[in-house]
């Protein structure tokens, strides 16, 4: 299993204004990481870093071994994918449309997508079942069809990686855990996903590895039962939990409150 | 698996849904050109001299009857150069309203927000109070359109850390408004009786006193400007989407950007050199363009610029036939635009789209 992204001593932010330093992470085929921590703690400047958005302020980011600085921008996009959170288009697109655009790094500069670009986005409509929203407005479906329709056009760029910021924020109970299994059901097919996420359980749910950032920095890191301890959920956000075991083999996180 | 074969079902019906429309699409662009065409031989019919259909086609055809009769001269000289102008002038705003809508992600931008128009007309507002020849008023529009973006262009370069397109659009503002105010202290000193109505017909737009020698000028350079936006097409697209997912979908976002504007403001700087300032069009056409085919840009442009084409022949049409005195298409175009925009912002949020 090759290692398909790694930062390394990696500082991000802005020139005048630092967010975090010394981040060593990487994420081999098929893993998925999932990043943790507060608000303000830096996950979504390190995706843009990540995603060669921003530039490494110091250290590096390697992508299948190649330095990122050195990419293309539409080299980068064939390695790594970013999925935004759900938003709100300003503009109608059919659904289609929306995931023929993850096709735009495999077109040439004056072309338009072609009918094995409309298949492979067909395809990846598909595998996340949404495949009846093909000619639905964007701008029309609910929020959790909305994230669906942006990982569908992650898979559409057939990227070794997808990058997620927030990918249950903002959606429904049903459509997070929708989300969730898709997450694992994407890992189990070889690709590997690097997200981040409010909730611990989440990160129970689907990742093998678990970063906490906070303050700009990698506070903890490793496999999720034991990165993320009572202790540690203190710590951070300042709030006693309990962590449990279901009968079912699932871990669980629960704050106790008033006590 | 019946679950398997009911979702190749759903995909063949998909399948020919798709195709479906992109035929009737196909079949919808042509019969607006065809529509637009007929509009423009029953505009050439009518006016203070009107000219009978087999006239009309005699002239056309190079079959008339008599050579240098009376509806040659008005045909040639006169109603054909106005016609084309106003089909190529609504054409190349309505293309450029879209173009700047997309990119700048803003339903309510039109081909002024970066202040082409305003510079456009404080060039040719220099030009008139300077009494040079038409030819090089024009010029000076063409000049000071693309300065102003320019400008802007630069302005918005050299801020950093905010989001570009509000810098851009902001600056553009900034821009406009300040070359609004040397027009203003232009008309202030500017002659009375002699300079100042042209300077105000020019600043309402029209298409009064076109020659054939302007459309002939004009057509190359909206062409030039409108080769990379077809080319471009599917980019404008992704650029929509705003810079940051244009970029980590593939795009470098600041370069097409740059050569999109660049393009657009051409055409819409050509174009105003010939009519002057004429609002609405770049603003209201490309969305009713958007209700009719969506957001593709691929669809869009042409569908945009085929009913900015007919709309603007319609306006001028009526502009030089329903009074004895030529009313200005901007004031008519405002009349029309105005409305419309009131209904759309009244028919709630879908209406931007």
């Amino acid at each position: 299993m090759g290692t398909v992204i790694e930062t390394r001593n990696l500082g991000i932010g802005y020139p005048d204004h630092p967010v975090g330093r010394g981040i060593d992470l990487n994420v081999k085929q098929g893993q998925v990481l999932c990043l943790l921590g507060p608000n303000g703690g830096g996950k979504t400047t390190l995706f843009k870093t990540m995603l060669g958005l921003l530039s490494a302020q110091e250290g590096e980011v390697l992508l299948d071994g190649a330095l990122l600085a050195n990419l293309p921008r539409n080299e980068i996009a064939k390695r790594v994918a970013y999925v935004p959170q759900a938003h709100t288009a300003h503009f109608p697109y059919r659904v289609i449309d929306m995931v023929l655009m993850g096709r735009t790094a495999h077109l040439g500069t004056f072309a338009m997508p072609g009918p094995h670009d409309r298949a492979r986005a067909q395809e990846a409509l598909d595998m996340l079942g949404i495949a009846e929203l093909a000619h639905s407005e964007y701008t029309r479906i609910s929020g959790g069809q909305c994230q669906l329709a942006l990982i569908a056009r992650g898979l559409a760029q057939d990227a070794q990686t997808l990058v997620m910021d927030e990918p249950t924020a903002s959606l429904d109970f049903g459509n997070q855990v929708l989300v969730l299994e898709q997450v694992k059901a994407l890992s189990k097919s070889g690709l590997s996903i690097v997200l981040s996420t409010h909730d611990p359980d989440h990160a129970f749910a689907c990742a093998n590895k678990v970063a906490i950032l906070a303050d700009g920095r990698i506070a903890a890191h490793g496999p999720p039962a034991k990165t993320i301890t009572q202790k540690r959920l203190h710590d951070i956000y300042g709030v006693r939990v309990t962590i449990e075991k279901l009968p079912g083999g699932q871990t669980v996180c629960a704050p106790s409150f008033g006590r | 698996m019946s679950n398997t074969q009911e979702n190749d079902h759903r995909v063949d019906a998909q399948n020919k849904a798709m195709s479906t429309v992109r035929f009737s699409n196909a079949t919808f662009t042509i019969g607006l050109a065809a529509l637009v065409a007929a509009l423009a031989l029953g505009a050439s019919m009518i006016g203070a001299y009107p000219v009978s259909l087999s006239e009309l086609l005699g002239v056309l055809t190079g079959t008339a009857k008599e050579a240098g009769s009376t509806a040659e001269t008005v045909l040639l000289q006169v109603r054909l150069p106005r016609i084309t102008a106003a089909l190529v002038v609504g054409a190349a705003l309505a293309g450029a309203g879209a173009v700047y809508q997309g990119i700048f992600r803003n339903p309510l931008v039109s081909p002024d927000i970066l202040g082409v128009s305003t510079g456009a007309g404080l060039g040719a507002v220099l030009g008139i109070f300077l009494s040079l020849p038409l030819i090089i008023i024009q010029g000076f529009a063409f000049i000071g359109g693309l300065t102003t973006v320019g400008l802007v262009y630069l302005i918005a370069s050299r801020v950093h850390g905010r989001e570009p397109v509000l810098v851009l659009v902001l600056a553009g503002v900034v821009v406009g408004s300040l070359a609004g105010a040397m027009i203003s202290l232009m008309k202030v000193l500017a002659d009375p009786y002699d300079q100042l109505p042209a300077i105000t017909f020019w600043l309402l737009g029209s298409l009064a006193s076109t020659r054939p020698e302007d459309v002939l000028g004009v057509i190359p350079a909206v062409i030039v400007g409108l080769v990379p936006l077809v080319l471009l097409r599917w980019r404008i697209n992704v650029l929509s989407l705003g810079d940051e997912e244009a970029r980590a979908l593939g795009v470098e976002a600041g370069r097409v950007r740059l050569i999109v504007v660049a393009a657009a403001t051409l055409m819409t700087a050509s174009v105003v050199a010939i009519s002057g300032v004429i609002g609405w069009v770049g603003l209201v056409i490309p969305h009713i363009a958007r209700m009719i085919v969506g957001p593709n840009f691929d669809r869009l442009l042409p569908v945009a610029m085929l009913l900015g084409a007919g709309y603007l022949l319609l306006v001028d049409t009526l502009a030089r036939t329903m009074a004895q005195v030529e009313t200005p298409l901007g004031i008519l175009t405002a009349i029309l635009g105005a409305p419309f925009f009131l209904w759309l912002l009244a028919r709630g949020r879908q209406g931007w789209s």
